[in-house]
């Protein structure tokens, strides 16, 4: 079977690594990644834990399709409780070390506790020992993987680190691997770097082995040929990236335009993936160089960029001349429609910073936005800021708090808080475009109802990956549902959710489902694990985790009065596109999907729903 | 009567001479369906997976029947998704 049955436990404290049967009945039960480390933390953390103390755990956790043949198979997360939401917290993250920490032998690595001083976990196979990281610290995670590869002579080690901003506790810094894939959202770096952690470098040659190889590479083929034909899989993601988006969304009036004031972006199309195609007038080279793959991925959706050398922000900055991550959808609507920016090269650039200093850039552009309007209502005083000049629209004033949030310094310390706490500090919560602490991703809930329904019940906090009802809503696949109604939409949230919830613990993307549905995962996972795994068994896991990851959220204090949205998408309508007029009527599809989940009118899941899911 | 035409991804190159970025504007006829100025693009018919008149959805079977309408806004892509 895929699951190596073995995970790490590494004490801070003790500074011991200590190798455990991996507890085959829970992955029986919640699969992998993020299920089964978010059944380990439930089990091991009390939920009203800080987040930022010793005594919260940080777990990074592979799935059972982790480091096999399956298309996307490069997956891992790193689950804890979030210092952003105080929620339950699981960040995904592609590039290569989820891979190599399969090879090396291990499911999961469980951090406990904290350390004195900085270390560094190296792993190679079975060997794991803690290190000294004190020349890392202060270090960006550029800087930190090229520093742990010198000094073990082996450029193979793959590597995950935080750079600045979880040192200085960004509240929503990420774990960067792979020098620009990120497992970016929640504030997972921020717990890594409270404990003193820098990073985790692994190199595995032990390979992964499947229960039934024969019946897997089949299962496998299949899949492979299935996004191999899809338009979508083949050619579009491949192509255009997820930045493809962005003229859909604006055209359809769903485009968060500086800070939710407007729902349409006239720079749009500046900032889109036809505009990364097109060569520059200023140097006749394009903004995307090519295209790029995780680990065993066969759609290849990354991008690879190139800035201009001669533009503002990177003049005499030779380090980031070279091509490296470029824009998503999420980080170009972040970094530039929400704050008013149009300018292609400084969005590349402050996207390069956020994985240099390791910040995800959804919150850091979203938390931007959200500083520009106190700014020009006054509600920041301008003496605040140490002269920047936070207007909507001004590259220069992103691209410099995205260099003082990166190293946490000056008004980037306030920017670092993120949205929800900046904007209490200056006494405006309601400017704050997020929900239970976390920031809104792309996608306006006023002209796309049923993403305004995932925004206030996912488990992390707004959050599109939960549950990306976008696929139905706006894209039509697998069908297409009407974006402005409500009904239906808590029965398409709640279908949306259990199965990404399947997907994010198995070990592959959530990409794979724009071609791939359950039934194609299920015979993957059967072949990969063993014993049956039908897709009815798959979803009702999907379910369990949902409830589960929900208990873990009240038990922390949440209720249903935090399944809410922001005043301005609940009362402020949207005031251009089809949209025009409109407000999300959340009151609409929440009593409906409380009932569709089996939860009380409160919001809690009925004993009888705790008893169906074995919870 | 003027329309603009949008065409994004793999149909840029579908757009009319003249066009600026992803848009041109088109001269079309009074009761010109929208199937009719898809056909007149030249647009592959299974290649148009997304088509919205002022930013509203036009489901495939309706497209023959939406009559367009002067200072419409027609934008079209291919199957596309990102997130």
């Amino acid at each position: 079977m895929s699951w190596t049955r073995k995970l790490l436990r590494v004490d801070l404290d003790a500074r011991t690594c200590g190798a455990e049967p991996l507890n085959m009945e829970w992955a029986e039960r919640y699969i992998g990644q993020r299920g089964l480390a978010s059944k380990y933390l439930s089990e091991e953390v009390d939920p009203k834990v800080d987040p930022l103390s010793p005594a919260n755990k940080l777990i990074f956790a592979t799935g059972p399709l982790t480091g096999t043949a399956a298309s996307t198979g490069g997956r891992y997360s790193v689950v804890t409780k979030g210092p952003l939401t105080g929620t339950i917290a699981c960040s995904n993250s592609g590039g290569f070390f989820g891979a190599e920490l399969k090879f090396a032998g291990w499911d999961m690595i469980i951090f406990e506790g904290r350390s004195e001083e900085p270390l560094y976990l190296c792993i190679e196979n079975d060997r794991a020992q803690l290190l000294p990281a004190a020349e890392l610290w202060g270090r960006s995670v550029w800087e930190t993987e090229a520093l742990i590869r010198k000094r073990h002579g082996d450029p193979q080690l793959r590597i995950a680190s935080i750079g600045r901003a979880g040192e200085t506790g960004c509240l929503f810094a990420g774990v960067v691997n792979d020098l620009h894939r990120a497992a970016g959202r929640t504030g997972v770096g921020a717990v890594m770097g409270a404990k003193n952690l820098k990073a985790v470098a692994v190199r595995g040659t032990l390979g992964v082995k499947v229960a039934d190889p024969k019946a897997f590479m089949a299962a496998v083929a299949e899949g492979k040929a299935k996004l191999a034909t899809n338009p979508v899989t083949s050619q579009g993601l491949p192509t255009y990236g997820t930045q493809v988006l962005v003229n859909v969304i604006n055209e359809a009036g769903a485009f968060p335009t500086r800070n939710g004031r407007d729902v349409q972006f006239e720079g749009a199309r500046r900032i889109s993936a036809e505009a990364m195609h097109e060569k520059r007038p200023t140097d006749g080279k394009p903004n995307l160089l090519r295209n790029g793959a995780c680990f065993g991925c066969t759609i290849a959706c990354g991008r690879i960029s190139q800035i201009d050398r001669g533009h503002f922000s990177v003049k005499d900055k030779p380090r980031y001349w070279e091509p490296s991550g470029g824009l998503e959808y999420e980080a170009a609507w972040a970094l530039g429609a929400a704050t008013g920016v149009d300018d292609l090269e400084a969005l590349t650039y402050v996207n390069y910073l956020c994985n240099e200093h390791g910040m995800d850039p959804i919150t850091l552009g979203a938390t931007i936005g959200a500083a520009m309007e106190l700014y020009e209502i006054g509600a920041i005083p301008a003496n605040e800021t140490g002269g920047l000049k936070l207007t909507f629209g001004s590259a220069e004033a992103l691209c410099k708090a995205a260099e003082l949030c990166g190293t946490g310094e000056g008004f980037g310390r306030e920017i670092a808080l993120g949205s929800k706490r900046l904007c209490e500090k200056y006494g405006h919560p309601d400017l704050s475009m997020t929900v239970k602490g976390q920031e809104f991703p792309a996608y306006d809930p006023r002209g796309i109802q049923g993403i305004g329904l995932e925004y206030a019940t996912s488990n992390r906090g707004a959050c599109h990956v939960r549950g990306y009802t976008i696929s139905s809503e706006i894209l039509a696949t697998p069908v297409k549902t009407d974006p402005l109604v409500t009904e239906g939409k808590a029965e398409l949230c709640k279908a949306f959710q259990d199965a990404t919830a399947v997907v994010d613990s198995a070990g592959i993307c959530l990409f794979s489902t724009f071609a791939w549905g359950i039934p194609d995962i299920a015979p993957q996972i059967e072949a990969a694990c063993g014993g049956k795994w039908p897709v009815e068994r798959l979803i009702e896991t999907g379910e369990r985790i949902w409830n589960l990851e929900r208990k873990f959220n009240l038990a922390a204090g949440f209720s249903a009065k935090d399944d809410t949205l922001p005043k301005r998408i609940l009362k402020e309508a949207a005031k251009t596109g089809p949209a025009k007029g409109k407000v999300n009527r959340l009151h609409e599809m929440l009593p409906e999907y409380y009932k569709a989940r089996g939860w009380t009118a409160d919001g809690i899941p009925s004993n009888r729903t705790l008893e169906r899911l074995a919870l | 009567m003027l329309v603009t035409v949008k065409l994004f991804a793999s149909l840029t190159r579908f757009l009319p001479a003249g066009a600026s970025g992803n848009e041109a504007r088109v001269e079309v006829e009074q009761t010109m369906s929208l199937e009719s100025l898809i056909a007149r693009l030249g647009l592959p018919h299974e290649q148009c997976h997304l088509v919205l008149v002022n930013g509203a959805y036009i489901e495939p079977s309706r497209r023959a029947v939406v009559v367009l309408r002067p200072e419409d806004v027609i934008a079209v892509w291919p199957n596309v998704a990102g997130g």
